[in-house]
C-alpha cells in the first residue's frame, strides 16, 4: 500500500500516557508531524489489555468496538507503545472470531495500526530525526513490542541518529522487567524479583539513562531505580527522539526553582 | 490426581523460593547455561525454523486422528510380541504396573527419567505394595533419596548443588566408606554409578517413559544422555513404557524430524547422547532385550483437551526450553508451582490435569513476555492458552472478588469516554499534586502490591487528553 503524501494519523495515545505521562505523547505528535503527518488525537480511553489479560472477554470486546469507531477514519493509527500496538495488531481479530461484521473492521484497524518507532522507520522510511542528547543511553526492549511486533532494530536505528547520544547495550535488553500489567500488582513479589534483576543489568551498562518504548514497562523499572536510590533517569524513547527532554524523567520530582 | 498438589499456595511457595538464597544460586544456572546453548545450536542448523513449523505441523496432523494413530501402533505392539495397556486415570495406570510387576515376581523396579510416573505417583504406589523402585537418572536418583519432586521437566534436581547432593548421599549410602572424599562432583557421579549399577542388575522389572511412540513401527523411543533409560530397558526381564496418549508420532520420518529440534531446543545438543528405539520383546535372533515388553498409555484427562483450545498443548515435546526461558521460573524455581510439570508449560498443562480452581494461580503468575512461545519448538502459543484459562477462571467466577470488582470499576469508566476524561482529569491532578515533592510515591493507599516492591512515579498532572483539547482544539480545559 502506497504511503499518502500526507498520511492521517490517529494518535493512539495510550491509556498510560494519557494519564501518566503526557509529555511522551506530544513527543510523538511532533516526531509524527516531523515525518510529514496529519495527527489527531480522538477521545479514547484503552485499548482494553488490562481486562483482556484478566479473562475478561466481555469488557475487552467493548473496548474494542469503542477503539474501532474512534480509529476509522485515519490512514494510520499510531501508539507510543508496542504493549498497546500489540494489543490491537495481534489480538483484536482474535476477540471477534465469531463475529464477521466487527472481524473485518478489526481486522482493517490492524492492518493500519503501527507501534511509533516501526511506523517511522518500516513505514515511513524515517531514518534520522533532529534531536540532540547528551550522553550515554540503554534501551531495554518491551516485551510485545519485541516479540508480538518485531521492534528492535527501529529505536536503535533512530537513537543512531540523535546528536551527541551512544547507546550502550545492557545485558539481557531482551528479558522482561517483570511489569506485566496486573501481574506486578497481583504478584509483587516476583515482579520485585524480576525487575531487580533488570535494575542491576541496567546499572552494570553504566548509562546513566536508561530508556524504553512502553511506559508500564518504564514506570516499573523507574520505580524500581528510585527505590534503591539509582540515580539511573528514565524516559521514553520518543521523548529523547523528539528532543523534548526537558520534562524531569519518570519519578522525578519538577524542580521548582528551575522554573 | 495423586501427587499432592501445592499449587495453591503458589503465592506463598513464590515467597519461599525467594527467599531460598541456596535455591537462587542453584537458578542462576538455569538462566546462562540453556538459553545460551539452544541459541547456539538453533543458530548453526538454518533450517531450524523450518524444522519448527514441521514439528508443528507432525503433532497437529497427529492429534487430529488421534484415534487411528493410537489403533494402529497398538497393532504393531501385539504384532511385534508387546502388550498395550490403556489407562483412563493415574488409579488405573498404577493398577495396571503393580500387576505387572506382580505378575513378574518384582522386588525391584529401576526407573528411567519419566514425568508420566512423576503424574501418576507410581513410586509411592509400588513401595507401598512391598516393592522398591530404583530411580536410575542421576537427577531423578537424587531427589528421591531427598523425596521430592522434580523442580525441571528434564533436569529435575537442577535446584540443589553439589553439596545438598553430597550430603544426601552420606545419609543414604551408608555402606559406603564415610571418610571418603565426595567434594568434586565427579566423585559424587562415581559413587552413583557404583551404586545403581548393582541395582540395575537386581531389577525385576524396567520402567522408562517415552518421547514418542511410533505408529507405523509399534517402536517407543526415549532420549537421555545418561544411558541409564537402556539398562534400565534392556537388563530386567519386563520392560514396561509408561507414556500419555499425546506421545504417538505416525511414522520413523516424522520422529527423525522431532529429533532435530528436541535436543536442540532441551540441551543445545544436535542429539542426545542415547537415542534409543525399543520395538516388542526379544526376538530370538537378538543378544540382549526383555522377555515381556508392555506399554501402559494414560489419559488421565488429555482427550478431552482434544477439540478445545487447549489441544495445542498436546503437542508438547517437554523439552524444557519455555521454563528456561521464563523470568517466573527463573525468579521461583521449579517446585513452586505447586505440582508435576512447571513452567510456562505447567501453567497450561496443569489446570487441564488437576483443575484450574486447584491450579488458577499457574496461568496467572505470568507476565506474558511470550519468550516460552518465541523457543517453543512445537510453537505453542502458550500466552495465549494461560489467558483461556483465565478466561474460563473468569467465566466461573473463580477471580478473586478484588479483581473482579477493581476490573468492573476500571471497565464502567473505561466504557464512557466523557466521564473517563473528567474522572482521571481529577485524580490524576490530585495525584499530581501529592506527588509534586518526591515525583514518585513509595506507598499509595490502592496500589501496595505494587510500593511493596517500587514506587510509584507521579504523574505529570494535566492528562494527555486534556491538553489536547486545550492546545490543538482551542477549547477550554
Amino acid at each position: 500500500m502506497p504511503v499518502p503524501s500526507k498520511p492521517r494519523v490517529g494518535l493512539f495515545v495510550t491509556c498510560l500516557v494519557d494519564l501518566m505521562r503526557p509529555s511522551v505523547g506530544f513527543a510523538a505528535v511532533k516526531l509524527l508531524e516531523e515525518a510529514g503527518c496529519i495527527v489527531d488525537a480522538p477521545v479514547q480511553t484503552c485499548c482494553g489489555q488490562p481486562a483482556y489479560n484478566s479473562g475478561d472477554r466481555g469488557t475487552t470486546r467493548d473496548l474494542a468496538m469503542q477503539a474501532i469507531e474512534a480509529f476509522q477514519g485515519y490512514d494510520y493509527v499510531v501508539a507510543p507503545s508496542g504493549s498497546c500496538a500489540g494489543m490491537i495488531k495481534a489480538h483484536y481479530p482474535e476477540l471477534f472470531e465469531e463475529d464477521p461484521n466487527w472481524r473485518a473492521k478489526a481486522d482493517a484497524l490492524a492492518a493500519k495500526t503501527h507501534e511509533l518507532t516501526s511506523f517511522l522507520v518500516d513505514v515511513l522510511g524515517v531514518t534520522k530525526v533532529d534531536a540532540s542528547f547528551a550522553g550515554a543511553v540503554t534501551y531495554h526492549d518491551s516485551c510485545s513490542g519485541l516479540r508480538e511486533l518485531g521492534v528492535k532494530a527501529q529505536p536503535r536505528r533512530l537513537l543512531a541518529s540523535v546528536e551527541g547520544l551512544t547507546l550502550v547495550e545492557m545485558k539481557d535488553s531482551d528479558v522482561c522487567c517483570g511489569f506485566g500489567g496486573t501481574f506486578a500488582v497481583k504478584y509483587s513479589d516476583i515482579s520485585g524479583a524480576i525487575v531487580e534483576a533488570k535494575a542491576r543489568n541496567v546499572e552494570a551498562s553504566q548509562a546513566p539513562t536508561l530508556l524504553a518504548g512502553d511506559l508500564g514497562c518504564l514506570m516499573n523499572m523507574a520505580g524500581k531505580l528510585s527505590r534503591d536510590g539509582s540515580p539511573v533517569q528514565v524516559r521514553h524513547v520518543a521523548e529523547v527522539l523528539a528532543g523534548m527532554t526537558d520534562e524531569p524523567a519518570i519519578g522525578v520530582a519538577r524542580n521548582p526553582a528551575a522554573k | 490426581m495423586t501427587v499432592q498438589s501445592t499449587s495453591p499456595q503458589f503465592k506463598q511457595n513464590a515467597t519461599r523460593a525467594l527467599n531460598d538464597a541456596q535455591l537462587q544460586r542453584a537458578l542462576g544456572n538455569v538462566k546462562q547455561g540453556f538459553i545460551d546453548k539452544r541459541q547456539m545450536a538453533a543458530d548453526k542448523l538454518p533450517e531450524f525454523e523450518a524444522l519448527r513449523d514441521s514439528a508443528r505441523d507432525i503433532k497437529n496432523h497427529t492429534l487430529e486422528h488421534l484415534d487411528l494413530y493410537l489403533e494402529a501402533y497398538e497393532e504393531k505392539v501385539r504384532s511385534s510380541g508387546g502388550h498395550v495397556h490403556f489407562a483412563r486415570d493415574a488409579a488405573e495406570a498404577r493398577e495396571i504396573i503393580l500387576s505387572i510387576c506382580r505378575e513378574a515376581g518384582a522386588k525391584t523396579v529401576t526407573k528411567g527419567k519419566s514425568m508420566i510416573s512423576e503424574e501418576i505417583g507410581i513410586n509411592h504406589h509400588l513401595e507401598a505394595n512391598g516393592i522398591t523402585p530404583v530411580e536410575t537418572d542421576l537427577g531423578e536418583y537424587i531427589i528421591q533419596l531427598r523425596n521430592e519432586l522434580p523442580s525441571h521437566i528434564i533436569a529435575p534436581a537442577v535446584h540443589l548443588n553439589a553439596t545438598q547432593v553430597e550430603e544426601d548421599f552420606r545419609r543414604v549410602h551408608t555402606h559406603l566408606d564415610a571418610k571418603r572424599d565426595l567434594s568434586e562432583p565427579v566423585q559424587l557421579l562415581t559413587e552413583a554409578r557404583a551404586v545403581l549399577r548393582e541395582r540395575f542388575l537386581a531389577a525385576d522389572v524396567g520402567i522408562t517413559g517415552a518421547n514418542f511412540l511410533v505408529a507405523e513401527t509399534g517402536t517407543s523411543i526415549i532420549v537421555t544422555n545418561e544411558g541409564n533409560g537402556d539398562l534400565t530397558q534392556i537388563l530386567p526381564k519386563t520392560h514396561i513404557v509408561l507414556a500419555s496418549i499425546e506421545k504417538l508420532v505416525p511414522t520413523l520420518e516424522d520422529v527423525s524430524q522431532l529429533l532435530r529440534v528436541l535436543a536442540r531446543s532441551a540441551t543445545g545438543q544436535e542429539l542426545s547422547v542415547y537415542t534409543t528405539f525399543s520395538t516388542g520383546p526379544r526376538r530370538s535372533a537378538d543378544a540382549d532385550g526383555p522377555e515381556n515388553y508392555h506399554v501402559v498409555i494414560l489419559d488421565n484427562g488429555r482427550s478431552s483437551m482434544l477439540g478445545t483450545a487447549f489441544e495445542e498443548m498436546l503437542r508438547c515435546i517437554r523439552c524444557g526450553a519455555c521454563m528456561n526461558h521464563c523470568p517466573v521460573y527463573h525468579a521461583v524455581g521449579g517446585h513452586a508451582y505447586g505440582w508435576v510439570y512447571p513452567g510456562p508449560m505447567g501453567a497450561v498443562l496443569t489446570p487441564s490435569l488437576i483443575g484450574v480452581d486447584k491450579a488458577g494461580h499457574l496461568p496467572n503468575a505470568s507476565t506474558f513476555c511470550g519468550r516460552c512461545e518465541s523457543v517453543c519448538p512445537v510453537r505453542i502459543p502458550l500466552p495465549k492458552l494461560m489467558r483461556h484459562w483465565r478466561e474460563r477462571e473468569f467465566e466461573r467466577h473463580l477471580t478473586p472478588a478484588t479483581v473482579r470488582s477493581g476490573l468492573k470499576l476500571w471497565g464502567f469508566f473505561a466504557k464512557r469516554p466523557a466521564l473517563y476524561r473528567l474522572a482521571t482529569r481529577a485524580a490524576m491532578g490530585a495525584l499530581a499534586l501529592a506527588g509534586r515533592r518526591h515525583g514518585r510515591f513509595a506507598w499509595l493507599p490502592m496500589a501496595k502490591g505494587w510500593t511493596k516492591v517500587r514506587d510509584f512515579p507521579a504523574p505529570q498532572g494535566e492528562t494527555f487528553q486534556q491538553r489536547w483539547k486545550r492546545e490543538r482544539k482551542g477549547a477550554s480545559a
